[in-house]
């Protein structure tokens, strides 16, 4: 909508939009300001910089399965630890669900409803819930596993590995890519694809010149939906990676309940600055190279 | 002229509705054919059967004389102007134009030259870099006219192109499209619900009801000699009237003997007889050769236009003289204003303006479009 001028919107307006102009403030804006505050402040509230310095100083050391010791910046490489986990989980999602939402889009109504529901209702568990069903699935003395001994195969040692965290990031999120891919995919004007084959293209000429560009800002909002929580999640890592794979969410969790705000309040401003660059570099990229034409 | 296209006994049926029965017809090279009916009738089903978009359920497609039922659409050397355009949103310009030459591979300074040139001739110079979500109704559909005609196809499909625009600029669009039609060459097979647009672009018109072509000919010959009740009704304003054909040249009607141009009807044989509204003479009651009463007048700007109670059948009469509401006058035919036709299932269905309104018309019109 094109900006009017405030003068000129209708008081009615105004006053509708007043309860979530004053929910953004108090829940979105003020909390936001708290982290910033917390993240550049010290215990008596004075101005500091050495929570933020912390974060890519802090070095610790890691002992090798040799029993060498190698000195690492300790939330520096948890920060890459969580990004690795997160693309991983962001990218399977992409590729399993992209081809699931085109599916999905183009079957008949009936399926598309079907589909819908289906996705839907792990959703309706909670989360933690369904962390704790992977945990007794994936266990050594788990259903999997159980089956796989039945017919003579395993065991497979899944629970306590990166790919359980993967699996269980996967999991939880594959609906927030979905559904953003499948509502821009069901409303494509249909006409447009016509007009690919028209002007010459194969089916795959038009999958790649007229639906994957067309269908960016469902595949952006996808990743952004899967990326985020998955790099920040730190309940996954603690229950099915048995807390082996220390991730950045983690760190927030355990400096948070070690009563160290300040320095947790870096770590997540840290976060949210990073995550915003990348959120608006990927806009730019695409807006650039996918909609500026070839 | 040599056959471009041959549509041989295409039968075509959605969900078990006919919408193309058993059709035929030949498109020639550098024609500029147009597929004339209300919605429903088949023609754009038509349209897109030429372009690969649907497959006939029986009945073959040739092009040049090569059968083309099996090719799909990105082969056959057809280009469509769709009905929205389907302008592609997440390109500008210059690349929706440009579109079908980068999928064949011309280099880069070709593509240039020839989407500038195309731009240039549809007088969107200049606009190369800009969104067409930008772009006005008219601007967009000028985009796609250059878009398929850049990729020069031996045929371009046009699918109501107009029908999305307002009445001076689809006027403007009409002239523009059959001068491209002229300079190009390019056989244009163009759909339309819209008789007057079909009269004033065609090279052919095909009438169309039902699935079935009722008339192939030119806009004149389908307007001065149209072979049913349908086409006279659908083609410009007709008053239909029972008559019995005498002899050669002599047709009663509404209580009168006629003198008339037609032959070749047996002896009293009951016909259809068209008389266009702008063909009456009104003359005083005791010089007309049949008299009625004026019911209605409406002032259309050139003419007017009288709804006259001749013997209870109501005629639709436009003359520039003054008429009164009410007056009871006189009505004469000259030969040529006769056109007489074998009756057929859609005789009786039109041609009486009894109910006939306006307000009614247009109604109706804007409904098929809103179908469309």
């Amino acid at each position: 909508m094109k900006s009017s001028g405030a003068s000129r919107t209708p008081v009615t307006y105004r006053a509708a939009l007043a309860p979530y102009s004053v929910w953004s403030v108090l829940f979105v804006l003020v909390p936001l300001i708290f982290v910033a505050f917390y993240a550049f402040t010290d215990n008596d509230f004075a101005f500091t910089t050495e929570n933020i310095t912390r974060f890519f100083t802090a070095k610790s050391n890691i002992v090798g399965e040799d029993g060498s010791t190698t000195e690492v910046r300790t939330y520096v490489l948890i920060f890459m630890r969580s990004l690795k986990l997160a693309v991983i989980s962001t990218l399977v999602c992409l590729f399993m669900g992209y081809p699931m939402a085109y599916i999905m889009a183009r079957a008949k109504e009936k399926t598309q409803k079907t589909m819908m529901t289906l996705i839907m209702i792990p959703m309706w568990m909670n989360f933690l819930i369904r962390t704790y069903a992977w945990m007794t699935i994936l266990q050594d003395t788990g259903i999997i596993n159980g089956l796989l001994g039945k017919i003579g195969l395993g065991p497979l040692h899944v629970i306590g590995t990166e790919t359980a965290v993967i699996l269980g990031m996967v999991y939880d999120y594959f609906p927030y890519m979905v559904l953003p891919i499948y509502s821009i995919l069901a409303k494509m004007d249909l006409k447009l694809l016509e007009a690919a084959r028209d002007l010459g293209c194969g089916s795959l000429s038009v999958l790649r010149r007229v639906i994957l560009p067309l269908s960016m800002p469902g595949v952006i909002s996808g990743v952004t939906m899967v990326l985020i929580p998955s790099i920040s999640t730190f309940y996954i890592s603690q229950k099915l990676g048995n807390g082996k794979f220390f991730l950045i969410g983690d760190a927030i969790e355990g400096q948070y309940i070690a009563n160290n705000l300040h320095f947790a309040a870096a770590i997540a401003f840290i976060l949210m600055v990073i995550l915003l660059a990348a959120m608006a570099l990927l806009k730019y990229v695409t807006a650039r190279f996918v909609y500026g034409g070839d | 002229m040599e056959k471009i296209i041959e549509l041989k006994n295409i039968s075509k049926a959605f969900d078990g509705e006919v919408v193309l029965d058993n059709m035929s017809l030949d498109i020639h090279d550098n024609e500029f054919i147009t597929l004339l009916g209300p919605s429903g009738c088949g023609k754009t089903t038509t349209l897109r059967i030429i372009g690969g978009f649907e497959s006939p359920d029986s009945g073959d497609v040739y092009f040049m004389g090569e059968r083309i039922n099996d090719i799909p659409p990105h082969k056959r050397h057809v280009n469509t102007v769709f009905q929205r355009y389907a302008l592609f949103p997440h390109l500008n310009v210059f690349d929706n134009v440009a579109f079908g030459l980068k999928e064949r591979r011309v280099p880069k300074q070709e593509i240039k030259e020839k989407v500038e040139r195309m731009l240039k001739m549809v007088m969107l110079s200049g606009f190369a870099d800009r969104r067409v979500t930008s772009l006005s109704g008219g601007q967009q559909q000028r985009v796609a006219i250059a878009r398929a005609l850049v990729n020069e196809p031996k045929i371009l499909l046009l699918d109501e192109p107009l029908g999305a625009l307002d009445l001076k600029l689809r006027k403007d669009m009409q002239q523009e499209l059959k001068k491209i039609q002229k300079n190009t060459g390019i056989t244009f097979i163009f759909v339309t619900h819209d008789q007057e647009e079909a009269l004033s672009m065609s090279d052919t018109i095909v009438v169309m009801s039902e699935g079935k072509i009722q008339q192939i000919g030119s806009p004149t010959d389908i307007y001065n000699e149209p072979v049913n009740a349908f086409v006279a009704d659908f083609i410009g304003e007709s008053n239909i009237i029972d008559g019995v054909m005498l002899a050669d040249y002599r047709v009663r009607f509404g209580g009168h003997v006629f003198d008339c141009l037609d032959t070749g009807f047996g002896e009293n044989e009951p016909v259809d007889v068209v008389i266009r509204p702008e063909d009456v003479d009104i003359v005083a009651p005791e010089k007309g050769m049949i008299c009625g009463n004026v019911t209605s007048v409406t002032f259309m700007g050139v003419h007017n236009e009288a709804i006259v109670d001749v013997g209870g059948f109501k005629w639709m009469i436009q003359t520039t003289d003054p008429v009164e509401e009410g007056a009871h006058i006189g009505i004469t035919l000259e030969p040529d204003a006769i056109h007489i036709m074998k009756k057929s299932k859609y005789s009786g269905m039109f041609g009486d303006y009894s109910s006939y309104s306006n307000e009614l018309e247009e109604l109706s019109n804007s409904e098929e479009e809103a179908e469309a």
